[in-house]
């Protein structure tokens, strides 16, 4: 299981990697080993929206189980992985990578405070095996 | 599967547990002497009188076995082979249900697959699903499927006011709640360029009939044109008989066709249970509610059929499923299979130019009466609309004494056609039906 120190996270299992006033997000490695094989996938949301926190800007649906990607704080979307409608298997594969699902502008940094960093994370997901 | 029920000793037990001692006791809340009131029925009969007794209410009813029939207006009187009802009465079929274990009932889902495919042909769409109750909750799964395309964030649907008033009503109760605007159905002078102009980026969806309510048959590719302009997604109700004859809807770029499958080998039998036919795009399939039988090969390599679908919503998809409706018409959808490959490519247009052309001698020959007229002058199928010199109900209470069921009254559906008639025409009416019902309208109205 990963869980890369320069992401950071939601308690619902998104990531994202801030770079610039840019961010980008997607579902967690524990996320995705939760759902397993990921079979469809849907992004939600276009580009020019502006979503705020908490806004379903995705949602996927795996052999197990249905369910929503949030916004991890309020954007205005810049760019959409298309590919990923195709290939949802992505999310399996490369979950922090190839798997990423928008791009968006950051409208308030502040919002950036409330997530959680890699340790965190980590120990949310531990105590939830439990 | 076993019927296994509960033995004394079971009951004792389940009894102890919550405490009490006798079945009664759990009846000790309701007052004894309400607990079993007398019951004010005849003595008992038997068997023979009993048969005799439902008989004679049975001939009470009129029914078109007994009657010439013009009445339609969204259920039809057609001729089914005997053969339909032989197939679906086999043991191995005779259930309304699919399977709880699926997989296990290859027979049933081969049918569904059969059905499918065969409803696709029809309709000329990608993708059918394994039915729905009957033509009115397909229309509203449309809407519902239109609304999640959207996301939610379309709000408005335009129904034609010529698609059934009972669809349109089943739709709005469907909806209720929902926040929805549905618009178009208030003036019957919402034709296609009215509902084309009032499609906008808060449209989700606009509805239509084929052939419509009146029996009318319109082009709708331009109103297509328009709903893939404003991102609307076009809906076509059908007739599915009609079908034999006349365009598929697909040509008119619609994204989801639906309709009523009663005319494919069903009977009237008073208003059901009849078949909800629901087709659409490959695009939109992750989008339809219901089940959906797929082809597939088993671990042998041979061929197989599973619920393709399916588990999406009952089991995976559950409160985020666009609709929780996978109960499908089975034993009706088999059917309407059956119907079809009996009739094959060549039998079911046969059948459609039979009601189209004895629809059009009836329909000439009502307005050549002289107190009768047509009330539209364009194509038609199979059913017309006829201006009365009387109330509809007057002429209906006197055609029952020639023997003959009269057409619809569109007066209690729209204010505005008061005096109008809907006249439907099948391939079993025959020519001196149809001239006795002239004759019969001639004498009714000069006295």
């Amino acid at each position: 299981m990963e869980f890369p120190t320069d992401l950071m996270y939601t308690d619902n299992d998104e990531w994202i990697r801030v770079e610039g006033d840019i961010g980008t997000t997607g579902i967690t490695d524990y996320a995705q080993d939760q759902l397993s094989d990921i079979v469809y996938l849907e992004i939600a949301t276009a580009v020019g929206e502006r979503l705020e926190k908490g806004e379903t800007l995705a949602e996927v649906e795996s052999v197990k189980a249905a369910a929503y990607v949030y916004m991890p704080v309020a954007g205005i979307i810049t760019e959409v992985n298309e590919e990923l409608a195709d290939t949802p298997e992505m999310v399996n594969s490369s979950p922090f990578d190839e798997a990423w699902m928008v791009k968006f502008e950051i409208i308030d940094p502040a919002e950036l405070e409330d997530l959680l960093d890699a340790t965190a994370y980590e120990k949310h997901c531990q105590e939830r095996e439990h | 599967m076993a019927y296994i029920p509960h033995t004394d000793e079971d009951r004792r037990t389940m009894l102890a547990t919550i405490g009490l001692e006798r079945m009664d006791d759990l009846y000790d809340a309701i007052p004894p002497d309400v607990r079993f009131p007398d019951l004010n029925l005849p003595d008992p009969i038997s068997e023979m009188e009993i048969i005799g007794e439902l008989r004679a209410l049975s001939e009470a009813n009129l029914e078109v076995q007994h009657v010439s029939c013009f009445l339609g207006a969204g259920a039809y009187n057609h001729f089914i082979p005997s053969v339909v009802d032989h197939t679906i009465r086999r043991n191995e079929f005779y259930t309304a249900y699919t399977p709880y274990q699926p997989e296990i009932s290859q027979g049933t889902l081969q049918a569904i697959y059969e059905y499918q495919s065969l409803v696709c042909n029809l309709t000329g769409m990608e993708v059918s699903n394994a039915s729905h109750y009957d033509g009115a909750t397909a229309l509203a799964e449309a809407v519902i499927l239109a609304l999640s395309q959207h996301r939610g964030k379309r709000g408005k649907v335009v129904l034609s006011p010529a698609i059934h008033p009972q669809f349109r009503q089943v739709v709005r109760t469907y909806t209720q709640g929902m926040g929805l605007t549905l618009v178009g159905d208030e003036s019957l002078d919402n034709g296609v360029e009215e509902l084309a102009g009032m499609l906008d980026k808060d449209t989700a969806l606009v509805a239509v009939q084929y052939p419509d309510f009146f029996g009318r048959i319109e082009d709708f590719s331009k109103l297509g044109e328009a709903a893939q302009e404003a991102g609307a997604l076009l809906c076509v109700v059908v007739n599915p008989l009609a079908l034999g004859l006349l365009k598929p809807p697909s040509d008119f770029g619609a994204d989801v066709v639906v309709g009523e499958g009663q005319p494919l080998g069903i009977p009237l039998s008073y208003g059901g249970p009849y078949l909800g036919i629901f087709t659409t795009r490959k695009k939109y399939v992750r989008k339809m509610a219901g089940r959906l039988v797929g082809e597939t090969v088993d671990s042998r390599g041979q061929r197989g059929y599973v619920l393709t679908l399916t588990p999406r919503e009952q089991h995976i998809r559950r409160e985020k499923a666009t609709s929780n409706i996978c109960t499908n018409q089975g034993l009706m959808a088999l059917a309407t299979t059956v119907y079809l490959s009996v009739m094959g490519k060549h039998g079911l247009p046969k059948v459609a130019e039979l009601c189209y052309h004895k629809a059009h001698y009836a329909a000439e020959q009502i307005a050549a009466l002289e107190d009768y007229s047509l009330w539209h002058d364009g194509p038609f199928f199979h059913e017309f609309v006829v201006n009365c010199p009387r109330p509809v109900t007057e002429i209906n209470d006197r055609l029952i004494d020639y023997d003959i069921l009269g057409g619809y009254d569109l007066g209690q559906d729209y204010p505005s056609l008061e005096n109008r008639m809907l006249i439907a025409v099948t391939e079993v009416n025959s020519k001196e039906e149809i001239d006795d019902l002239i004759s019969a309208l001639k004498e009714i109205t000069h006295d």
